[in-house]
């Protein structure tokens, strides 16, 4: 296992390391960063493809839970909403490490659900990433859902919709505002990297992704994988955000 | 196809609506029957809108019952329809939200097509069947408010100021429409603060005044001599609408 345990003095001492001393190393490093993209490096895409893997996976689990989760609580009144939505907002701002932490202790050999064995895999990570999603995902519903059925309770109620077919009306309706929030998810697990290297221990060509590869090389002074691995994290960004804008555009054009 | 048994009368019995510990609905009692077109005229802040809330069920009088024909509210609302001041259009195509209520309504989705068209044509808004609702303007929007409602045949449709923020035109397209789905056998229950509406439209005026049924008479006759001094004075202009309001 290649885990990287003492982070912060290894990134103190990766300058000397690599020895690199000004702008020319720098300006070589990008130089094989571009190339190990452009002749689409085998581990670099093996790397890229695991994290989107892993994100999307955990993306899609938390929305499959998040959306409905936030519809109900946005439409129906019980005892104690007020304390989940409270706890909702807790862990929309939680650390991802202490969450990282959390599914440690769960998954670990002597933890609950130790006898599963996800500990170090790919499973474990996705967990970790929808337990930080999910949240997030389920109080922006709730936010949107609440604010439309506001607006949409009399006219809903006088055609008669039950109060589930109402919980999937506004889901459709608010839909623009929904894939913003998946999206936001979705940026918040591919940057995050302090959950996924605890519970995934950043174990070459299994459990390492973009962040904890490029927390890794860089203490290592391997700085041409890094920057590779950085520079395609801002693309995937600037993806995510152009894609929120372009949707949000054909999305206005259709009156939605 | 069978018609289905009639819900009306609507029948009000000393109904009292408080709303944050202030009375706005005063033990207003009433029976409204299917033929005419019933108006419900009164000042702006007088009630009126909460008055049709009532009867339709949207919400519960603190204290009186609204029956139709003998039974509570809840049960039949699927036979009546309401088209809001602001009527909300759903996020997708203008036949889609005709679609939408028809769905609502359990209504086959083969029979839905010919009558999306069919109400579409009557409203004057076919060319615009795919656009989306909400880029329509507003007199067109309240166009397709009535198009929906008209499309789910309702046996009473309530209609709360449907012209207050139209122009002239518009105005008098939403009454043609209004008229044209009266003379189909609905029983209309509007709205509106518009004396000249009331007069085109009525059959019947209720007048509402500070939350109270101040008198439910024939249109003719309530013109002409009206029974209150508060009518008297509304028709003349010179009773000041309610200072405090309510909404």
């Amino acid at each position: 296992m290649d885990n990287n345990g003492g982070e912060e003095t290894a990134h103190a001492c990766a300058a000397k390391r690599a020895g690199w001393s000004g702008v020319s190393d720098l300006w070589s490093a990008v130089e094989s960063a571009a190339l190990l993209i452009f002749t689409l490096d085998s581990d670099l895409v093996e790397i890229v493809l695991r994290s989107l893997r892993v994100t999307l996976t955990a993306v899609t689990i938390a929305a499959v839970i998040g959306l409905p989760f936030g519809a109900a609580l946005a439409l129906l009144r019980f005892p104690g909403r007020r304390l989940i939505l409270v706890a909702l907002d807790t862990l929309m701002g939680l650390p991802p490490v202490t969450v990282g932490l959390l599914v440690y202790l769960m998954l670990s050999r002597s933890g609950p659900l130790g006898t599963l064995g996800l500990l170090y895999t790919t499973t474990a990570m996705i967990i970790a990433q929808c337990l930080l999603v999910a949240p997030i995902i389920a109080a922006l519903t709730r936010q949107t859902i609440e604010d439309l059925w506001e607006e949409y309770r009399d006219e809903l109620r006088s055609l008669g919709a039950s109060t589930l077919g109402a919980a999937g009306t506004l889901l459709w309706e608010g839909r623009v505002t929904l894939m913003t929030a998946m999206l936001a998810g979705f940026g918040r697990a591919s940057a995050e990297v302090g959950a996924v290297m605890i519970v995934g221990g950043n174990i070459d060509h299994v459990t390492r992704v973009m962040t904890t590869t490029i927390a890794l090389e860089t203490s290592k002074g391997n700085l041409a994988l890094a920057l590779g691995l950085g520079i395609i994290l801002v693309c995937v960004s600037l993806l995510v955000a152009a894609g929120i804008h372009g949707f949000k555009a054909t999305a206005h054009r259709w009156g939605a | 196809m069978m018609k289905p048994p009639s819900i009306l009368p609507l029948r009000l019995d000393r109904v009292v609506l408080d709303i944050g510990g202030k009375r706005v609905i005063k033990d207003v009692s009433a029976t409204l029957t299917a033929a005419p077109c019933s108006i419900v005229l009164g000042p702006n802040g007088a009630g009126k809108t909460l008055l049709l809330k009532l009867c339709h069920g949207l919400i519960a009088p603190t204290a009186g019952s609204v029956t139709w024909a003998g039974a509570p509210c809840g049960n039949v609302q699927h036979a009546q329809a309401m088209v809001f001041q602001q009527p909300v259009m759903l996020r997708r195509s203008v036949a889609a939200n005709i679609a939408y209520a028809l769905t609502v309504r359990g209504r086959p989705r083969a029979e839905q097509r010919a009558r999306i068209d069919d109400v579409l044509a009557r409203t004057g808004l076919r060319r615009f069947a795919e656009s989306p609702a909400r880029r329509l303007s507003v007199g067109e929007k309240q166009r397709l408010a009535l198009a929906r409602a008209w499309a789910i045949e309702p046996q009473v449709l309530f209609l709360d100021e449907p012209t207050a923020s139209l122009d002239p035109a518009g105005t008098r397209q939403v009454e043609e429409i209004i008229l044209a789905i009266h003379r189909g056998g609905t029983k209309v229950i509007m709205t509106t603060h518009d004396l000249q509406q009331a007069r085109r439209l009525a059959d019947e005026v209720m007048f509402l005044h500070r939350g109270r049924l101040y008198e439910q008479t024939p249109a003719a006759a309530f013109f002409t001599a009206p029974r209150t001094p508060e009518a008297q004075r509304f028709l003349e202009g010179t009773l000041f609408p309610n200072i405090r309001r309510v909404v």
